[in-house]
């Protein structure tokens, strides 16, 4: 019997030790342990979230290949082109090592990706910091910015897009999500399989060093205090070798001479070979000796358990070993035979002739599920029947509340970000980063993707199913305003510790909130990943799902982004037939936090208008008919005009009539709204296209130069609102 | 015309210029591996941007090692066209190929945005259908792009024309303001002092393309075309 201490080190309860000596018949040794340590931890076995994840229906024509079956789903785009997409968190090294953990998260999910066939297209990024204004997530939000910078640069994947929002709820807890999408030709698709007996397991890249051991089962499944003793478990990357493993790996990928391939990422080669022996249905001998070191004097556990990054693992049939081998030779990278495909379902570890570990491939792959009885939080519904009443309209009028929310970090440009990413290089990049969603052109046809990452926590706290639901509605809508047709989703489920019934009840509702608006919006969840025990000091982060979606547009020249074009167009707003919106649409709004420092309210969608609406939006942009579309949301319609504005150098004027209250009318964020600005000669048509769809539009005013102005409520000139909003997140110090 | 891409490990910009001379100048052109020596039939070699061996000495450092790179300096001697673009141009420098160094921006960020380039020199093997004193919008991708040479060596290049590109404003007005990397002398492209060696960091093949924003790119590529098909003729 082991120590709870050791027990404790590999997140492994003294219930879960028992169920192990029970399947075995036996003890496990320490090795053995360690590698059920891996297996069974959240991160890999996901206990607590797996009976929750089937809640996602996956039936859609385009779907090639079922979630379930691979590391992710893979949709058909037509044309003998296929895409697949993954978003994954890298929260808890990225806390403990902000720059390495970004930049190995970046390094995982390409690594994902390309690890089916297809070639990295695109990188996305979803960060949460406490408030910026605090040196240390000053620190954290700093070093994770120069993580994907430094890391995605060098691997020549455009990072086109995603969101930063601050919290204090994420103080000492960012998260870091990292979504990748990748293109193949559905012939050249490779699965993380050993095959049948007799092939050779074949490591590829880097040499396995003493970093990242525990990752899986100490950083990502559970919650802790102190973070600097961790320090040496988060790994390092190196992405010019990244680099040169995707060419590597895609060449061999497309020889057709593969039987699988896989990457190593958390729990390194204990979690590649075992799943692809269980994907094959077959047993595996290691042997570990043959594993290239880069430290000297591992222990077999260390080998198994080392999180080194840049690595993959390859199943090959002896015939084809030269082959393969050839290629990585001329690569420069190092290709090693570890080990090789038996008959046994059990998985063998030998070193040096002698068996160090011997256990059955099923038992690993098959960890406890916990379902917990979810308890709904007490906040919620104190926050629900908040008193509006209480809510004074500021004294300081409606031009200085507008400057304050550009000004607040949520809201103002991330330029100053984006602009360190390299965006453009592969030549692709159609709409650029600071849109609603970035598109990029598929080279040799007219089709477009558009990708888009939301999740808005404080909506989610407030009310986990509408939030879950706004999640997918506002990805998807996103992804509409240019012109695409969101087809499948991504997700990365971050929350707290799943064990206290509060937290599993807010990942519950969320998870039932985001698989109806999947089924309703007819676009499957194809991948995800798992992030839980988001905790420090018992303190738990805002529920936070993180929706990655991608759009296809047949015809990627008909898109929009979100800037005014022309002086003279007139600017609509979709979706709404006045402007006078219920007070309750300030729930979780912006306004309401950074005027009145408070997060309350119970937020709501209308799906069925939502979807008219997006369709309405495609319908419109597909028909030529649209100079700008710009998803209307955090910080409420005049945010949204204010940024078409400074994004296209242009100026506003127009009118609210008919309102209650200017706050509401200006920074409401009733969901299912989009800003559209179009040639007055295209009234006809667009009136017809809103009519057929049954979607509601209203005229806000037209496009001018020079000033901001709205009717008795706002006039501030340009260059004021775009400094303000330009200036906001500039580092203090470079 | 024939028209060489080398791809060193690390080069990620090799397939974005292979596609501007396939598609955009519809000419022949081949990749180059970095080990192969031999460059007979090409016209042009251009060596494009990326992290070649992860820049992790120094950028270009240990691509200059690379077996084509002998061949690319014999290449250049004998008046072959040799363009490199970012990650290339620093290879360029650091083969002596080329005047001065590239070393860290003086901000110390990498930067990914359009620049304006006034164009110094149309009298150029690269330039030669663009106008001196043309500014064109093309956008840059890099970390350490701020040219640095000393005082003689950016006099000697001053007096021989040999600077090609400058950052400017949309105007064509040359100061910091306009300096995205803190580049002396603004200076954004050079050659050789023969002429027919190009180095830039700006990425025109990045802009050659409407739906990507702009074609002020084109305008480099068809000079090189015209002045090779005037060599065959």
């Amino acid at each position: 019997m082991f120590d709870k201490q050791v027990l404790d080190e590999l997140a492994l309860s003294e219930p879960e030790y028992g169920m192990i000596v029970d399947r075995l018949g036996r003890e496990p040794n320490h090795l053995e342990l360690g590698l059920f340590g891996s297996l069974w931890s959240e991160h890999c076995g996901y206990k607590h979230s797996k009976p929750l994840l089937k809640m996602f229906t996956s039936d859609s024509p385009r779907l090639l290949v079922n979630p379930g079956d691979e590391n992710a789903g893979v949709v058909d785009i037509g044309e003998g082109l296929a895409i697949v997409f993954k978003v994954e968190s890298h929260n808890h090294p990225s806390a403990i090592e902000p720059y390495e953990g970004a930049a190995t998260g970046v390094g995982g999910i390409v690594r994902d990706i390309f690890a089916m066939g297809a070639r990295p297209i695109a990188l996305l990024n979803s960060l949460r910091f406490g408030s910026v204004n605090k040196p240390h997530n000053r620190y954290l939000f700093d070093g994770v910015v120069s993580g994907i910078s430094g890391y995605g640069n060098c691997i020549g994947v455009p990072n086109v897009g995603g969101e930063i929002v601050f919290a204090e709820s994420y103080s000492g807890n960012p998260l870091v999500n990292a979504m990748c999408i990748g293109i193949l030709r559905q012939e050249d698709m490779t699965r993380a399989t050993t095959g049948g007996e007799g092939n050779l397991l074949v490591l590829v890249g880097s040499g396995t060093g003493r970093d990242g051991i525990h990752g899986a089962s100490g950083l990502a499944s559970r919650t802790f205090d102190d973070d600097r003793e961790l320090r040496p478990t988060v790994q390092v990357g190196n992405p010019f070798l990244e680099k040169v493993l995707i060419e590597a790996c895609l060449e061999a990928a497309s020889s057709g001479k593969l039987v699988g391939l896989q990457d190593l990422g958390a729990a390194g080669l204990t979690s590649a070979a075992v799943e692809c022996a269980a994907n094959g249905n077959a047993g595996i001998q290691l042997y570990i000796d043959k594993v290239p070191r880069r430290d000297a004097g591992m222990e077999p556990y260390e080998v198994m358990l080392s999180e080194t990054q840049e690595r993959m693992l390859l199943t090959v049939t002896p015939e084809n070993l030269d082959f393969i081998s050839g290629i990585f030779d001329k690569w420069d990278v190092a290709c090693n035979v570890i080990g090789r495909t038996t008959n046994t379902l059990r998985t063998e570890i030998f070193e040096e002739g002698i068996l160090k570990g011997d256990l059955p491939v099923d038992v690993l792959t098959d960890p406890p599920l916990y379902e917990i009885d979810g308890i709904r939080p007490g906040y919620m519904d104190e926050l629900h029947s908040f008193d509006w009443d209480s809510i004074d309209i500021p004294a300081e009028g409606p031009s200085e509340t507008l400057l304050k929310i550009l000004a607040s970090p949520n809201i103002s440009s991330k330029h100053p970000v984006f602009r360190q990413y390299d965006h453009q290089v592969q030549t692709n990049t159609v709409i650029s980063p600071g849109n609603d969603a970035s598109l990029i052109r598929i080279k040799g046809t007219t089709k477009g993707l558009a990708a888009s990452t939301d999740g808005n926590g404080r909506l989610c706290y407030l009310n986990p199913y509408v939030g879950g639901i706004i999640a997918v509605a506002e990805a998807c809508r996103n992804v509409s305003c240019t012109g695409a047709d969101p087809i499948a989703l991504t997700n990365c489920l971050n929350f707290g510790n799943p064990e206290k019934p509060e937290i599993y009840y807010q990942l519950q509702n969320c998870v039932q909130g985001m698989a109806h608006a999947s089924e309703v919006f007819g676009s499957p969840v194809i991948s995800g990943n798992v992030s839980l025990y988001n905790e420090t000091r018992d303190q738990a982060i805002y529920p936070t799902p993180v929706i990655g979606a991608v759009g296809l547009t047949e015809n990627v020249d008909k898109n929009c982004d979100i800037a005014f074009k022309n002086e003279g167009d007139v600017v609509f707003l979709l979706g709404a037939d006045s402007f006078q919106e219920p007070i309750s649409s300030l729930s979780g709004s912006e306004y309401l936090e950074v005027i009145h420092g408070k997060v309350a309210g119970n937020p709501s969608i209308d799906l069925e208008l939502e979807l008219k609406v997006q369709k309405s939006c495609r319908s419109l942009i597909g028909a030529g008919l649209l100079s700008s579309a710009h998803d209307c949301s955090d910080g409420g319609l005049v945010v949204a005009l204010a940024e078409s504005c400074i994004s296209g150098g242009l100026g506003f004027m127009g009118s609210l009539p008919n309102i209650e209250r200017w706050d509401v009318a200006l920074f409401g964020e009733r969901q299912s709204r989009i800003v559209l600005s179009l040639n007055p000669e295209n009234l006809e048509e667009f009136n017809l296209i809103c009519s057929v769809n049954e979607v509601p539009s209203i005229q806000i005013g037209t496009v001018h130069a020079g000033s901001f102005k709205i009717e008795g409520l706002v006039d501030i000139n340009m260059r004021k609102i775009s400094d303000t909003w330009k200036n906001a997140l500039e580092p203090s110090t470079v | 015309m024939k028209f060489g891409v080398v791809v060193f490990p690390g080069t990620w910009s090799d397939k974005d210029c292979f596609y501007v001379i396939d598609q955009v100048l519809h000419q022949p052109v081949e990749y180059i591996w970095h080990k192969d020596t031999n460059l007979t039939g090409f016209d042009c070699i251009i060596l494009p941007g990326g992290f070649s061996y992860g820049d992790y000495l120094r950028c270009g450092a240990i691509a200059k090692f690379s077996p084509v790179m002998k061949s690319v300096e014999a290449f250049a001697n004998a008046g072959g066209l040799v363009y490199g673009i970012c990650n290339g141009f620093q290879i360029l420098c650091e083969s002596g190929l080329l005047p001065g160094v590239l070393i860290r921006n003086d901000h110390l960020q990498f930067r990914c945005e359009w620049t304006n380039l006034r164009i110094e020199n149309s009298d150029s093997p690269f330039t030669s259908k663009a106008e001196t004193g043309q500014v064109i919008s093309v956008p840059i991708s890099h970390g350490e792009g701020n040219y640095f040479a000393d005082g003689a060596t950016l006099d000697e290049i001053e007096k021989n024309d040999q600077v090609i590109f400058r950052y400017s404003s949309p105007e064509g007005c040359i100061d910091m303001d306009n300096n995205p990397n803190g580049s002396l002398n603004n200076i954004a492209g050079i050659t050789n002092r023969e002429g027919n060696v190009l180095g830039m960091m700006p990425h025109p093949e990045r802009c050659c393309d409407p739906l990507l924003g702009s074609t002020d790119g084109e305008v480099i590529f068809r000079s090189i075309s015209d002045t090779l098909s005037m060599r065959s003729s």
